[in-house]
């Protein structure tokens, strides 16, 4: 990927909260972190409460100063500007938040209206503007009401429109969707797709909801204390996630793999040896494994399972129960592995 | 009623009006002021500056407890330099004005300390500076209470502008004291009363009527 097409770059970012004393020591946050964004991609950070998220994507706009490291945004580094500087470099980055943060003293189109009066832009530009982003988020009919008097999912799309009223290239969404509910994530996460593929805007979404990574995201970081475990495509992540963190944000959405309670039971039920054969994007899956299960004169029994699909190709997993005679599983096991199956034994079931 | 001297009741309701709406401008002003610095440079604030911030906190501190008469009298040779008298409606007013600016500084940095720091997050990201967010955003986003905080100091003013007599500021309460209480003529005691609930009344009055507009119930 040539250096242009990298909108967003992290290098060696550490972020450290100074303490006041004894009582609040200083909280080290962020550890070298690297990244790279895409210019025009949606690239998604999941994470748990306090693994660093939220102040990783304030860093991007220096709405927190990093302690370490540099942030480039386009061709401009943004890491050690002064906040005076920086006030030129927020007007090309929008952002959202958990909690919308709309201004209560303003209506509908005042707080779209807002960045542009700060922008310099004069009244009947601004008016045209907001016309326009109002009726992009659906909104245009209640410009004069005030943001109470809205539901949750409409006072988020206020703050999609007004994070859009100076055109930026890029959008930072912290937590968006996080305060609604799940048929209003829907349309959010919906019409942030749409700023992206129809005005090309670059987003990056942090949320703690692998969900949300799943409906939108191309690319994923994974952050957990401070550090990216993982990253990567949001296909590889689902498809193959490598570290424990990534494995359980994936089975937290997809809910594929049989938990520890759920193994006990299928013990109980099946006495095969239980085997999770993680589904990949290859032609004939499901007929290849039966084929080779009837090869081995091998009786699987399909006790767990989940086929969901991302980007248009499927993720999951299946969990069989397997019975044969003296070594045939054994050698069905290794002959799928050969082949390049993705097998899960889990252990302690009954021979 | 014989013994009731309208012409100097004129001129007392005319000496209230005078210290109270001079000292509710003035010291509404430069409490707005205070107020806003105070909020403004409090560690981890927009314009965050511990010194400025411990210096006006310590000296709001200082001047609040003092009671409005020992003020007075306390502040005499700043008053004289200021305005080049310590006695007279002006002196008062003078005087009233630098204690309701500390009071209002309070309830300015008060109020403003409720505003959702979100929305002062939402402002900085689109770009605003400190000053401006200070005045388009925080103080409209605060405005209800603080009308609100503004009609409380409204009345304190109306309580300590009957103090005025003692230093020959006139007004309201020194016509209830000498031309009532001590010619023993109650009818005058009570028109000032009355004259005093009144102005507490409309100011409230006003004061919740505006709140109520700008909280939008």
């Amino acid at each position: 990927m040539p250096p242009s097409d990298i909108h967003v770059r992290f290098e060696d970012v550490t972020k450290t909260f100074p303490g006041r004393g004894r009582k609040d020591p200083a909280q080290q946050v962020l550890r070298g972190i690297d990244l790279e964004i895409h210019r025009g991609e949606i690239f998604g950070i999941i994470g748990q409460s306090g693994a660093g998220k939220s102040t990783l994507v304030r860093l991007i706009n220096g709405l927190e100063p990093v302690t370490s490291g540099r942030i480039t945004v386009g061709d401009r580094v943004v890491s050690g500007l002064s906040e005076r500087q920086l006030r030129a470099v927020r007007r090309e980055i929008g952002m959202i938040f958990q909690q919308f943060n709309l201004f209560r003293s303003r209506t509908v189109a005042g707080n779209v209206a807002y960045p542009l009066k700060v922008a310099g832009v004069k009244q009947p530009e601004r008016d045209r503007k907001v016309a326009r982003l109002l009726d992009f988020v659906g909104l245009l009919q209640r410009a004069n009401d005030h943001p109470e008097q809205l539901s949750g999912g409409q006072q988020q799309r206020v703050g999609i429109a007004r994070a859009l009223a100076t055109d930026p290239s890029l959008l930072l969404a912290d937590e968006a969707t996080s305060a609604l509910d799940p048929e209003t994530t829907q349309d959010v996460l919906s019409l942030l797709k749409q700023v992206n593929r129809e005005l090309g805007i670059t987003i990056v979404i942090i949320t703690h909801e692998m969900d949300v990574i799943r409906q939108i995201a191309d690319r994923v970081a994974v952050i957990d204390s401070g550090h990216v475990v993982e990253s990567g495509s949001a296909y590889d992540i689902f498809a193959a996630p490598k570290t424990p963190e990534a494995t359980r944000f994936v089975s937290s959405t997809l809910r594929d793999r049989p938990s520890a309670a759920t193994l006990e039971r299928l013990r109980v039920s099946h006495p095969g040896r239980l085997v999770t054969v993680r589904v990949q994007d290859r032609p004939a899956f499901q007929n290849s494994l039966s084929v080779a299960f009837l090869q081995r004169d091998v009786t699987a029994d399909l006790v767990f399972g989940g086929i969901s699909e991302l980007q248009d190709r499927p993720v999951g997993s299946l969990t069989y129960s397997l019975t044969g005679g003296e070594g045939s599983v054994d050698e069905l096991l290794k002959q799928l592995r050969a082949d390049g199956f993705d097998l899960d034994e889990h252990e302690g079931a009954s021979r | 009623m014989n013994d009731f001297d309208w012409e100097v009741f004129r001129t007392a309701i005319g000496q209230t009006f005078f210290i109270v709406s001079i000292s509710v401008v003035v010291g509404g002003l430069i409490g707005l002021l205070l107020g806003l610095v105070l909020y403004a440079t409090r560690p981890g604030n927009l314009l965050s500056s511990r010194p400025v911030f411990i210096l006006l906190n310590v000296l709001v501190n200082i001047v609040r407890p003092i009671p409005f008469v020992i003020f007075l009298v306390a502040i005499q040779p700043l008053m004289l330099t200021a305005i080049g008298t310590t006695i007279g409606t002006n002196a008062v007013t003078f005087a009233l004005s630098l204690s309701a600016a500390f009071a209002v500084s309070r309830i300015v940095e008060q109020n403003l300390l409720t505003v959702n720091p979100g929305v002062i997050e939402a402002a900085r990201a689109a770009g605003a500076g400190p000053v401006s967010i200070l005045l388009t955003v925080l103080v409209p986003e605060a405005l209800g209470p603080l009308i609100l905080g503004y009609t409380f100091i409204f009345v304190a003013i109306v309580d300590m502008s009957a103090q005025a007599g003692l230093f020959g500021g006139g007004g309201i309460g020194d016509f209830a004291i000498t031309y009532g209480s001590q010619r023993y003529n109650w009818p005058v005691v009570y028109i000032s009363v009355a004259a005093m609930i009144i102005l507490v009344q409309a100011g409230q009055f006003l004061g919740n009527y505006l709140a109520r507009k700008a909280l939008r119930r």
